[in-house]
């Protein structure tokens, strides 16, 4: 008895530990957002700064265009995340419950998909864009990921599975009242899967949001800047290279969305974490 | 023709539906494949391109850049299986425990893998600095400091570090879902034996895991080799070289020496090393599988 109340008490130390070793990274993220350039890099650092420096995060502003690239993040994810709804729920409700010729052979393709990360065609994905004449524009940034390239297909596959749980009958159902294919698939068949769709939504807000190899190659107009990519620049300038607290107050800037909605929705993103754990 | 008459209106519907997916598949995914391949047998200039066969092949076999960073991602890769993932296998056997408030942490080991990487990059660019946080805490347990970005024996080291800290939190999670899969009437068994916390982790956890442990090391190959981010913003392939990537080398020689046939080349020796590493994790999965249903 003795033996496991010290075994679960050195659980909790090891975990304790782990966790702060975790958090330390983005408490001093934080911590330096709010400093003095001087206070960045003492010896011992200071966790709390001697005067709360509120305006590097007005600054960052100032030094790039931070709320363009805050807007231009924020339009590229909504748009992709409502396009991608449409197109990953009508295919993964096709290769769920629909028969047609071909469709074996063409989830394969898709599944074949996962295989090609951008990395490896990244400059021929650049020229297709640029034949389109969408290089430095919205729809660059927008209509393939609408379209489900570049990682829509993991959530085609999963929608197709969430569908899958769903019984025939109630399609068959729809049918037999005389509602056509499409009138079946919105009000009958999508409101189903909604836990599915929740880890959808939260999925690919995250990726959209921490995008970075696509806008890299299909934008270079400062104005079509992600914040991904408008940070990446900002640290390769030389205000960039020495002033941490303005870049932090960027990074946090950037990051709180995502954690907001994490700290929200934790649940909705382990499930999607593990559902793409699962893929294999 | 039966079938056809009967059917043609769900076919339709059908196609209809998975007609946007198909459209972005091949238009911006086979067909790039497809076109990187062709390219990658050409010289591609501004204005003309030349059929040169497998020059671009020769040539980068003979490039000590790309052979070094081909060695780099293998390194990188190496660190990880061997640092990350039995990290990420003990937090999820101690988060696997019965114990109350246990989950809360959870939210804190999972925190690093939804942040951005360009983010947390520039994060641990201060951190990695000479009076910076990992020095300080190094320097707790007695570690002299070290220019952890600017000497070459240590810049891929701390890309694998920062990498360990954002990716962890992802494997322990996939590492848990394994664990929660053994049955507890196994332990309880292993009780009564009375069988130590060590053994029991040895004899029935580790076994047990093995698919799980061999699925997150595929996956964890797979990602690895595709590292850039990190070593774009932390260290930018320096110093001499000793953080280039083969992505990184990949889109230098596209983006910036504008050498897109030669990238291309490139891409797919990365792509050919990608799917050799999926086809062998299908020929041993099955292998594997036939073993348990035995």
């Amino acid at each position: 008895m003795m033996n496991n109340k010290i075994t679960k008490i050195l659980v909790y130390i090891i975990l304790t530990i782990g966790a702060i070793l975790t958090v330390l990274p983005l408490l001093w993220m934080v911590v330096t957002s709010f400093k003095s350039m001087e206070e960045v890099f003492t010896v011992p650092i200071q966790w709390i700064p001697k005067e709360f420096k509120f305006l590097n995060y007005t600054e960052v502003f100032a030094v790039m265009d931070f709320a363009q690239y805050y807007f231009n993040t924020i339009v590229v994810t909504i748009s992709r995340i409502c396009g991608l709804f449409l197109t990953a729920t009508m295919a993964g409700y096709a290769f769920a419950k629909l028969r047609f010729p071909g469709r074996n052979f063409l989830f394969m393709l898709l599944l074949m998909t996962l295989m090609v990360p951008i990395h490896t065609i990244m400059y021929p994905a650049y020229q297709v864009i640029s034949e389109l004449g969408m290089i430095n524009s919205y729809q660059g940034l927008i209509i393939p990921q609408m379209l489900g390239a570049f990682g829509g297909a993991f959530s085609i596959f999963l929608i197709k599975q969430g569908f899958e749980s769903i019984p025939n009958e109630l399609m068959e159902a729809a049918k037999v009242d005389g509602a056509g294919i499409f009138r079946t698939f919105f009000q009958v068949m999508l409101p189903q899967i909604k836990p599915v769709l929740a880890s959808f939504f939260i999925f690919s807000f995250n990726s959209s949001w921490n995008d970075y190899i696509y806008p890299l190659i299909v934008v270079n107009d400062d104005n079509m800047k992600t914040l991904s990519l408008g940070l990446a620049g900002f640290t390769s300038m030389r205000e960039g290279l020495t002033n941490y607290p303005l870049m932090m107050a960027a990074a946090v800037m950037t990051l709180l969305p995502v954690i907001i909605l994490f700290v929200a929705a934790q649940k909705y993103f382990i499930e999607s974490a593990v559902a793409s754990g699962l893929k294999g | 023709m039966k079938s056809f008459r009967k059917n043609w209106r769900e076919w339709l519907g059908a196609y209809i539906f998975i007609a946007p997916a198909m459209i972005g598949l091949f238009l911006f995914m086979v067909y790039p494949l497809i076109k990187g391949m062709y390219l990658s047998f050409y010289d591609v200039k501004l204005m003309d391109q030349t059929f040169i066969g497998l020059d671009n092949y020769v040539k980068l076999f003979n490039d000590k850049h790309f052979i070094q960073a081909m060695g780099n991602t293998a390194q990188y890769t190496l660190g990880i299986i061997v640092f990350g993932v039995p990290l990420s296998l003990l937090m999820a056997v101690f988060m696997n425990q019965k114990m109350t408030g246990i989950t809360g942490f959870r939210l804190f080991y999972y925190l690093p893998v939804i942040t951005s990487m360009i983010a947390v990059s520039m994060v641990w660019k201060g951190l990695f600095t000479a009076d910076g946080l990992v020095n300080q805490i190094i320097g707790l347990v007695g570690i002299e400091p070290v220019n952890w970005l600017t000497d070459e024996r240590y810049a891929l080291m701390a890309i694998i570090i920062m990498s360990i800290w954002k990716g962890s939190g992802f494997n322990m999670l996939v590492f848990l879902g394994g664990l929660q899969t053994i049955p507890t009437s196994i332990y309880e068994a292993a009780d009564v034996d009375g069988a130590s916390p060590i053994t029991k982790f040895f004899r029935i956890t580790l076994p047990l895991l093995s698919p799980t442990i061999f699925f997150v090391s595929v996956t964890t190959i797979i990602n690895s080799f595709q590292v850039f981010e990190q070593a774009q913003i932390l260290t930018n392939g320096g110093p001499k070289g000793a953080t280039s990537t083969i992505v990184l080398t990949i889109y230098e020689n596209a983006f910036e020496a504008f050498q897109p046939g030669y990238a291309s080349a490139q891409a797919v020796i990365l792509f050919a090393i990608l799917l050799s590493i999926t086809i062998l994790q299908f020929i041993v999965q099955k292998r594997w599988v036939y073993r348990i249903d035995e």
